[in-house]
């Protein structure tokens, strides 16, 4: 009885367990499996060999079979655990196989040989991470280029996107002037207008300005976003106007008070913009997928879709670019996530 | 006098107002001294600039730029989007194309009848429509359902509930690109779910072979990388609901399950509405998670209406921009209806 109210003991005192909270652990345990098992099963799946990842039923951990250098050979052979004739089970290389039999050795003394068929041995397999998956698409695709495009796109739209964002945010919360009434109209008129809509006129609007296959193709169409000038105009409304004023009597001019005063003042919200910025560009897909068509240009998506179409059996170099890919948003996600979570929360918006 | 201001800048940027988050300073500083260099080039032209057309030109000048782009890329876009869809051909330049007037739409909705694909001129457009339209239909349903538990039990007393909610938030940010191919590659022939299923003494199922299987899958993997999203918005609904209410409900010993029906439910629906609508916006415009999971197939089981547009336009033999045009002018008509019920929602809410 009293190991069972020790169990069921609570902070707060005078309440006791009542189902829904079993069911509620319950759903959250569950919860964990499903949200972050995938995500640890391609962790964990992209440090196997390609012979690791074509067992099944797969194993958990990335494991290798052991391989032993012998001497006088010039190549690590295979090492596998076999029972031999006599019903003795030893740990032997094999040296070569014929057909549905081997010839085994010792690995510490290779002229003791034994002929073993196949189906009475069993590798000897070690936790083994193949980094190669990693290493090797370095430098046999251009993965470096598509990451260094991804970044400089997500770099310079979030810079620009910042800049002429707050800018129309400060002229429409800041001032008085005729036409203000008309622009917010547009602002909110365009928040729901996706890319989708407008694929082929854009993609028009960019040959034109011959941008096609040029990584400002990419970065400029989306770089106003009626959401940033929404989201920086309503922080912008709640700045105290003495300040501004004071500034004024001081002889600033209207632009030194945009960025010295009011730019550091909405530092939050920028810093959310910014953010989702990232998030966007980042994770782009469709317009790129359209208007980037020469491998050089690709961003980090694009060149993953690439490979998944060209790679149906290159699984293992696949994942680990998948991991590649998912680590930026990781690092974001693990510094700054109670942070999105108010800020998407806050603002409604994705 | 410069020496001044920067004092008051510097104060103002850690005393920052509405409770500056220390996470955000960690991104916003770097930035803020990237952006500052350019931004103090520009002072004195700015200056120039203000004498010459006056203070009260100047709020202009600050939303030129802005203006600017979304000018030439979007409401010149919207232009073009209309003329395109009403002309022919496949040459990409204005001028080069022939008015065809409605023969665009015309031909997108020829049909024998519009609930049998198959006695459509443009099929593949109309199997677009009618697999949006169920995916759609399921993922709304499966999201409201999902977020709505979600929300509720992260509401709950529970224990490390910062965790729990990071947890369900992480695939939100994950890119369509990502999601799509880490559940490919668990639902692969030899994948972790068949092994899981063999195990237990069944059959492997070959999930993209089977249509009515991939679009299940592209349904809850679109569910498994948004829940999270929505399921904010929820728990700020709920976080919203006065204790009061609860505290008085407790009193009177209510259960729980009639407590969630009367009081959390009524209280919750405005949000409810949002999320439903949002899903909606979102589900109608579904491209490229389902794209890369399933790549439309099998045959066109998950063809969606977005992937019609895009292979119409860029990746079929013949481009045909116009019909890509008039499909993304109907498909921005239902957008719109769609934006309008969200902002008479949301309306409702505020009031």
């Amino acid at each position: 009885m009293k190991i069972a109210a020790f169990l069921t003991r609570r902070r707060v005192a005078g309440r006791r367990i009542h189902w829904t909270d079993i069911v509620a652990y319950g759903y959250l345990a569950v919860g964990v499996v499903v949200m972050f098992g995938p995500v640890l099963w391609l962790v964990l799946s992209s440090f196997k060999t390609p012979a690791g990842l074509l067992e099944f039923p797969p194993s958990l951990l990335p494991m290798a079979q052991v391989e032993v250098t012998v001497p006088g050979q010039p190549q690590p052979l295979p090492l596998f655990r076999t029972t031999l004739p006599d019903g003795q089970v030893r740990d032997l290389v094999q040296l070569r196989r014929v057909g549905i039999v081997a010839q085994m050795a010792d690995p510490k003394d290779p002229t003791q040989t034994f002929r073993v068929p196949i189906d009475k041995r069993e590798p000897v397999r070690a936790f083994a991470m193949a980094t190669g998956n990693y290493t090797e698409p370095l430098a046999r695709f251009d993965f470096l280029r598509f990451l260094w495009n991804s970044i400089f796109v997500t770099v310079v739209a979030t810079a620009i996107t910042l800049l002429i964002n707050s800018m129309a945010a400060y002229a429409l919360s800041i001032y008085e002037f005729p036409g203000k009434g008309f622009a917010i109209l547009t602002v909110i008129g365009t928040l729901m207008i996706p890319i989708t809509i407008i694929l082929v006129p854009v993609y028009l609007v960019v040959t034109e300005l011959r941008l096609v296959n040029s990584l400002w193709a990419v970065i400029l169409p989306g770089a106003a976003t009626p959401t940033g000038v929404f989201l920086l105009r309503q922080y912008m409304l709640t700045l105290p106007r003495d300040l501004i004023e004071a500034a004024r009597m001081d002889k600033a001019s209207e632009w030194q008070i945009y960025w010295r005063i009011v730019m550091p003042l909405t530092m939050p919200a920028l810093a959310v913009l910014a953010i989702f910025s990232v998030m966007w560009r980042w994770n782009e897909f469709l317009w790129p997928l359209a208007v980037l068509t020469k491998t050089e240009s690709y961003t980090l998506q694009i060149g993953l879709n690439a490979f998944q179409g060209e790679l149906q059996t290159q699984w293992h170099y696949l994942l680990a670019m998948t991991v590649m890919t998912l680590l930026p948003i990781a690092l974001v996600f693990v510094f700054l996530q109670r942070f999105i979570a108010t800020g998407i929360g806050n603002t409604g918006m994705k | 006098m410069s020496g001044r201001r920067d004092g008051v800048s510097t104060d103002a940027a850690q005393n920052g107002p509405a409770g500056t988050v220390p996470a955000a300073a960690i991104v916003a500083r770097p930035l803020g001294a990237l952006i500052a260099l350019p931004l103090r080039l520009l002072d004195a032209p700015m200056r120039a600039l203000q004498r010459t057309i006056g203070e009260r030109r100047m709020p202009y000048v600050f939303l030129a730029p802005n203006a600017a782009f979304f000018g030439v890329f979007v409401f010149l876009p919207i232009a073009i989007n209309l003329w395109f869809s009403v002309t022919g051909g496949p040459a990409l330049f204005l001028s080069e194309r022939p008015y065809v007037g409605a023969g665009q739409y015309g031909y997108l909705f020829e049909c024998g009848s519009f609930l049998d694909p198959n006695s459509c001129r443009e099929d593949h457009f109309w199997r677009g429509v009618a697999n949006t339209a169920k995916f759609t239909l399921f993922q709304v349903v499966a999201m409201v359902a999902f977020s709505l538990i979600t929300a509720v039990v992260l509401n709950m007393k529970i224990r490390a509930r910062g965790f729990f909610r990071a947890v369900y938030f992480f695939p939100v940010l994950l890119s369509p690109v990502v999601v799509a191919l880490i559940w490919k590659w668990i639902l692969q022939r030899d994948g972790l779910l068949n092994a899981a299923i063999t195990s237990l003494g069944g059959q492997k199922i070959l999930f993209f072979v089977d249509p009515g299987w991939a679009m299940f899958w592209a349904v809850l993997v679109s569910v498994w990388a948004h829940m999270g999203f929505y399921t904010l918005i929820l728990l700020a609904g709920l976080q919203a609901i006065p204790a009061d209410l609860y505290e008085a409900a407790e009193m009177d010993a209510t259960p729980r399950w009639r407590v969630f029906r009367r009081i959390t439910l009524p209280m919750l629906w405005p949000n409810m509405v949002v999320v439903i609508v949002l899903a909606l916006i979102k589900g109608v415009q579904t491209f490229d998670e389902v794209f890369v999971l399933t790549g439309g197939g099998p045959g066109t089981a998950t063809l969606m209406v977005v992937q019609y547009i895009y292979e119409t336009a860029f990746s079929n033999q013949v481009q045909n921009f116009g019909l890509a045009a008039a499909a993304s002018c109907v498909l921005g008509v239902v957008l719109f209806g769609l934006t309008l019920a969200q902002l008479a929602a949301s309306r409702r809410r505020a009031t």
